[in-house]
């Protein structure tokens, strides 16, 4: 999308662009502008019509003029109606075509936000994005309301200069001096004027940023009470806007009046070199009052350019902002491989091969990787919970999210049944895996919304009784059910009226719907009583069991019949609990697999692992101990103290 | 009010405390465009600074507009059509007076024009950071009423919408009144009758305009509110990246932005054909009344009343008269779209406070904190009761852990103890003090709550954990100063927090150390991470009592031991309580509250209640089971 070579080149294209994306409309819109500019013509001509053959021999005396007082009254009114609804058509039509063009972008952006990864995200801000959807959009546009004025009425400029050359080469040389000067004056305008307007468009979407962040914070904010300081932040970036506007602004200042006067100053340098061409007999006096009128007609046009040359580096800018976006790379890539999904099939089967994930750092000067993940080599088998447990920071949270191909890893495979991730088809693994995060987005939407995913009666889409049993699982279903209006219940934006613990259940409950063969929770459940994430995780064995056994008997499965006996879990957990709950435990530590087998043999072999798995119990007695010794203390004080009696 | 009639003790409450329905961010003021214009001068008196002066050099450049044309007119009729010929002296003459009055319009015209964008954008500036300011100001209650996105476009395209007609349209309008009052004045030395009968003609237009300008107002406001929803639909979209792509939904994340687009682009085209409608209305009446001028003038002209060249100087007159109609047309149409941006941001401005700093409220010593909660109850707006009555006293320097089940209350709690919220009946009280009666400097500097999901800023960890720090460390600058983040006393004290709370280890192995970059809202650091770097943060803010809310639902076993011990050990003194399933955190309490169903349970230390036979019994022995 971006736009390339001189600034004019730009310029040029960035309308062309836009117009051709909307032939229809800009064709109604400058061929209403050119019918204004004939009628501005028409209407002089025909308020001269009636001031020489009707109104000053009327009022002569002349009958036949006064007879037609009527007739040269109807003619203004009709010129009058045809000017006024040329005015519409063009202002509607060129409204038209900037707000669809502005609806291209618009579109065009979030489908960009969408469609790029996780780590674009994470280094743009969403102030930012937010703002490309507007003040950009709207610089970008901005020259297009102008412009098919300035197109329509480009014929007036050819007509009069054909018309002043037709009555004298000089005077039509005078008149065109002004555009040489024009041209100049707008290159000094285009050199001040395109860093002024990059800076404002920069610092807008940085107030953008700036508000967005902090309302994002607002909780944070309040409990440290930091508003003062937030102030201070926001007013210093307002301020820096504010005075990037009023250097745009001052520059424009500069440049309006200039363009603005350049016609009238035109039609004196007329005056001046007519009257010395009438010394000399070229010309009459009659010619020099035609060459003026022509020049006033030539002032509403120039003046329409003008307009359109103020807009043009605005629009550049927010043009080139927007097209940084899309012309973004680093969406991920699909193949056309699919996963087989008969009914009755156990889980995925997942193995990791080699993985490594290495990502580049946001901070320093030079091109620095962080490894993040190294030489994983993970199999788990179809239908088997396997449980990732390891430190804070190590690397849990990657390892798992490459299985929903959140990313790609850098270096070796990622095989959903024997098939690398990146061959699959787009929409494959959202279709059989299944990622719950630790934090959980709620959209502004229904309970049901929420947990489908999907447009009431899409086709897909999940019934109400397959809501309800999700919710079921998850341990919702009675806070569902208290809600006035059940699944039809709004939940604000981010799901503001939930408490942590409902969100991660409405999580599991949005991730089990879909009855995925593969079932990720990354430490899905640490806000959720450990009674309910044990009765979550107890469910969805009991579950995968019952399927099993309605698989094996044809028929029993039906309704759930889309659903796969067996789902294979792969879970980040503290818990011990939950940890042994799994057939396999997988320690991870510095992007690194320790150790992986069950629960009991890695607590035998594996001091880390220990180490994380018994914190609470060593915790516990150290506490009683030291109990036990104030205690001790105590009653030695309490003794030495009677001793001292 | 109807969700709190029937509480027993409402009467010491304040009124607005108790009007839930108040508690909403409106989509847009209710205020009329004069009240709007008003109101939003008020807020921003930068924008009529200086404006007689402004007026004046605007008047002088409107009138060289009018002048130069006179002049050319002049110099064709007596220079070029003299009736000795062409006089060149005479042109040359009025040639450079006409350049002299065009040069100086035109100095006029850029002098009006940078005048105005400095009064303008200053008046912006402020209407912006008011607006920001006050939604930090509103409860956390009212906030959550509307979108984020939505109200970042509050403070930034809905005040961009009113920057149009305070840069151009509000002076233009002023000059376009004086324009129709002089034109008028000539017109009726001229002729009094014609005079009434352009104004008569007018009439038309006059009342289209009236009646347009509710529609376009009407459409201008549709247009802003879609571009809210927009920005909350993209905001969503943007935040929400992993989980629409976790779920393959972007398609139909896609759709909805697609309709909240398109609803915006239809609201625009609509808005677009009323302005176009108002406007091109009255290019057809301003060329009528020149139809009607012809035909009556001439009619007169018959009759003896008028000469033909009166008639002709009068028609010249009557453009002067509807090129300023015309142009305050199109301002209208531009003031209505400013009222609705600035009604939207007038009604953040105007939304009531609820939990607000009385005038006369008190500033405390720092010192241990003794909190008491006295027949404490709270609903949120139009919801059932969620604390019914809940009394507590917690004594300095003691470590409180608060159990309970999921939606029993506990969360409550820990909003009112800080004051996020404020009870709708009783009273939480610091140190004896309602925290009603407390300033908030002095309440958040001796109170501090770490919520479970810590929000860090894009920056560094060291940026996130030194935002904490109220004073520079080492420094004596007022507090409310922007803290020196990277001055090497921030830098030592946020390296010793970390050091104090057992997580060295943890920044070492950062790839930058502290320098590491966190990202967006944190996201490159995992949920875990992020909620280490709240603690310290809030470790490093030094509060009389640290508030926490499953501040350490994501960290693992090991590390949460570690947190709870340094915190044990270096928050001697102070006060602490804490929202945990995890009953670890219990058991190291000095006094742990039982929650349920709104209701306290059970209060003792645990010893006692873990062999009391109750609720806390069997949480307990349910927990040991699930560590072991």
């Amino acid at each position: 999308m971006a736009l390339a070579g001189s600034r004019v080149g730009r310029s040029l294209a960035l309308m062309w662009r836009g117009m051709r994306s909307h032939p229809g409309i800009y064709a109604l819109a400058v061929g209403a502008s050119a019918i204004f500019g004939a009628l501005t013509v028409g209407v002089s001509r025909a308020v001269g019509w009636a001031t020489d053959s009707v109104v000053v021999p009327a009022i002569a005396g002349d009958e036949v003029a006064r007879d037609r007082v009527w007739l040269g009254g109807l003619v203004l009114a009709a010129v009058a109606l045809t000017l006024a609804l040329s005015v519409a058509g063009r202002r509607i039509w060129a409204g038209f075509g900037v707000v669809r063009i502005q609806a291209d972008h618009r579109t065009a952006l979030t489908r960009q936000y969408l469609r790029l990864p996780a780590s674009w995200h994470r280094a743009h801000p969403a102030g930012q994005l937010l703002n490309h959807t507007t003040s950009d959009t709207e610089a970008a546009t901005g020259v297009f309301n102008p412009l098919p004025f300035a197109l329509g009425v480009v014929v007036m400029i050819g007509v009069s200069v054909v018309m002043l050359f037709m009555i004298d080469p000089w005077l039509a040389i005078a008149a065109l001096a002004i555009i040489p000067v024009t041209v100049a004056v707008n290159a000094i305008y285009q050199r001040h004027m395109s860093p002024a307007v990059t800076r404002a468009q920069r610092l807008r979407g940085d107030v953008a940023d700036a508000a967005h962040e902090s309302f994002e914070a607002a909780l944070l904010v309040k409990s440290l009470g930091t508003e003062d300081r937030e102030e201070s932040r926001f007013d210093d970036r307002t301020q820096e806007l504010r005075a990037a506007n009023v250097r745009v602004g001052i520059v424009r200042s500069l440049f309006d009046p200039v363009i603005q006067t350049l016609p009238a100053v035109g039609t004196l340098l007329v005056l001046g070199i007519g009257t010395w061409r009438i010394s000399t007999g070229d010309v009459d006096a009659g010619d020099i009052v035609t060459a003026a009128y022509l020049l006033t007609m030539m002032t509403v046009p120039v003046q329409a350019f003008g307009w359109v040359l103020g807009e043009l580096p605005r629009a550049l800018v927010g043009y080139e902002r927007i097209a940084q976006v899309v012309d973004s790379t680093g969406a991920l890539a699909y193949g056309d491989a699919r996963l087989s999904r008969t009914p009755g099939q156990p889980g995925l089967a997942v193995r990791l091969e080699g993985v490594g994930v290495d990502v580049p750092a946001l901070s320093g000067a030079q091109q620095r990787s962080i490894t993040l993940l190294d030489g994983v080599d993970v199999g788990v088998e179809p239908g088997t919970t396997v449980a990732v447990v390891g430190t804070t920071g190590s690397g849990k949270t990657t390892l798992v999210s490459l299985l929903a191909r959140l990313s790609d890893p850098t270096r070796g495979h990622v095989l959903l049944d024997g098939v690398d991730a990146r061959t699959l088809v787009d929409g494959e693994i959202p279709d059989q895996v299944a990622f719950v995060t630790q934090t959980t987005f709620v959209f502004e939407d229904t309970v049901r919304g929420n947990v489908t995913l999907a447009d009431e009666g899409a086709p897909g889409a999940p019934s109400d009784a397959e809501v309800w049993d999700a919710l079921r699982l998850a341990r919702l279903e009675d806070t569902v059910r208290a809600m006035a209006g059940g699944l039809d219940a709004p939940l604000g934006e981010r799901g503001a009226n939930l408490s942590g613990g409902q969100r991660q259940r409405l999580a599991i409950a949005r991730a089990l719907v879909r009855g995925p063969r593969l079932l990720v929770l990354d430490d899905a459940t640490s806000a959720v009583d450990p009674r309910v994430e044990q009765e979550i995780l107890r469910g969805l064995a009991d579950r995968a069991d019952e399927r099993a056994a309605g698989a094996a008997e044809p028929g029993s499965a039906a309704g759930a019949g889309d659903h796969s006996p067996g789902t294979t879990v792969i879970m980040v957990a503290y818990r011990m609990s939950s940890v042994t709950l799994a057939d396999r435990v997988v320690h991870v530590d510095g992007g690194r697999v320790v150790d992986t087998g069950t629960h009991d043999e890695l607590m035998a072999r594996d001091p880390g692992y220990r180490e994380l798995a018994t914190a609470y119990e060593v915790e516990t007695e150290r506490r009683e101990q030291e109990r036990a010794d104030a205690a001790a203390a105590g009653a030695l004080d309490d003794e030495l103290e009677e001793v001292a009696r | 009010m109807t969700t709190v009639t029937d509480e027993p003790d409402v009467t010491d409450v304040p009124e607005d405390l108790l009007d839930a329905d108040g508690a909403r961010i409106e989509s847009t003021s209710k205020l009329g465009v004069f009240a709007t214009l008003r109101r939003g001068i008020q807020i921003s008196p930068e924008i009529t600074r200086g404006i007689w002066l402004t007026l004046g050099l605007a008047s002088l450049a409107a009138a060289g507009r009018v002048v130069v044309p006179l002049a050319v007119q002049q110099t064709i009729d007596v220079g070029i059509l003299a009736d000795a010929g062409p006089d060149a002296g005479r042109v040359a003459l009025l040639a450079v007076l006409a350049a002299g009055a065009l040069v100086l319009a035109g100095l006029c015209a850029a002098l009006v024009n940078v005048r105005l964008f400095r009064a303008a954008e200053a008046g912006l500036a402020t209407l912006r950071v008011k607006a920001f300011r006050h939604v930090h100001d509103l409860s956390t209650l009212t906030q959550n009423t509307e979108r984020r996105g939505a109200l970042v476009s509050r403070v930034t395209s809905d005040v961009d919408t009113v920057s149009l007609f305070v840069q151009w349209g509000g002076i233009m309008l002023l000059v376009s009144a004086l324009q129709i009052v002089v034109a008028t004045g000539l017109m009726l030395v001229y002729s009094p009758i014609l005079t009434a009968v352009v104004w008569v003609s007018f009439i038309p237009m006059f009342l289209v305009i009236r009646y347009g300008q509710k529609y376009v107002n009407r459409a201008y406001t549709l247009v802003r509110e879609r571009v809210g929803a927009m920005l909350g639909a993209v905001s969503e979209s943007v935040v929400g990246a992993e989980t629409v792509r976790a779920y393959g939904v972007s398609e139909r994340t896609g759709r909805r932005i697609g309709g909240a687009v398109e609803a915006t682009r239809s609201a625009q085209a609509r808005s677009q054909v009323l302005v176009a409608a108002t406007f091109s209305s009255g290019v057809l009446i301003a060329n009528l009344v020149l139809a009607v001028v012809v035909v009556v003038g001439t009619l007169l002209g018959v009759g003896g009343g008028l000469t033909a060249g009166q008639l002709v100087a009068f028609l010249f007159l009557v453009q002067l008269f509807t090129g300023p109609v015309q142009m305050a047309t199109e301002i209208l149409n531009e003031l209505q779209n400013a009222v609705a941006g600035w009604r939207r941001v007038i009604a953040i401005i105007d939304t009531p406070v609820q939990v607000a700093e009385k005038p006369d409220a008190v500033t405390q010593e720092r010192g241990p904190a003794h909190v008491t909660l006295r027949d404490v109850r709270f609903s949120y707006p139009n919801g059932p009761e969620v604390l019914h009555g809940v009394t507590l006293d917690l004594p300095p320097r003691t470590k409180v852990a608060v159990v309970g089940q999921t939606g029993s209350g506990k969360t409550t709690i820990a909003k009112l103890v800080t004051r996020l919220m404020d009870p709708t009946a009783g009273a939480v009280e610091l140190d004896g003090v309602d925290l009603r009666d407390l300033a908030f400097a002095s309440l958040r500097k001796r109170v501090v709550l770490v919520p479970q999901e810590g929000f860090l800023f894009d920056g560094t960890v060291l940026d996130n954990a030194a935002y904490g720090l109220r004073v520079p460390a080492g420094s004596t600058a007022e507090p409310e100063a922007e803290p020196a983040e990277t001055s090497p006393e921030t830098r030592a004290a946020v390296e010793r927090a970390f050091v104090e709370l057992g997580l060295s280890d943890w920044v070492a192995d950062l790839p930058d150390g502290l320098d590491t970059e966190v990202g967006q809202r944190g996201e490159s650091l995992s949920a875990g991470e992020r909620q280490l770097v709240a603690i310290a943060r809030a470790y490093l803010a030094q509060p009389d009592l640290l508030v926490l809310d499953e501040a350490t639902s994501a960290v693992d076993p090991a590390t949460e031991v570690r947190i709870a011990r340094a915190l044990d050990s270096l928050t001697a003194g102070r006060s602490t309580i804490t929202i945990a399933h995890r009953l670890s955190t219990a058991e190291a309490s000095d006094l742990v509250v039982v929650v349920d169903q709104g209701h306290v349970a059970e209060v003792g230390p645990h010893d006692d209640l873990a062999v009391a036979g109750g609720i806390y019994a069997r949480m307990h022995a349910s927990w040991v089971a699930q560590t072991r």
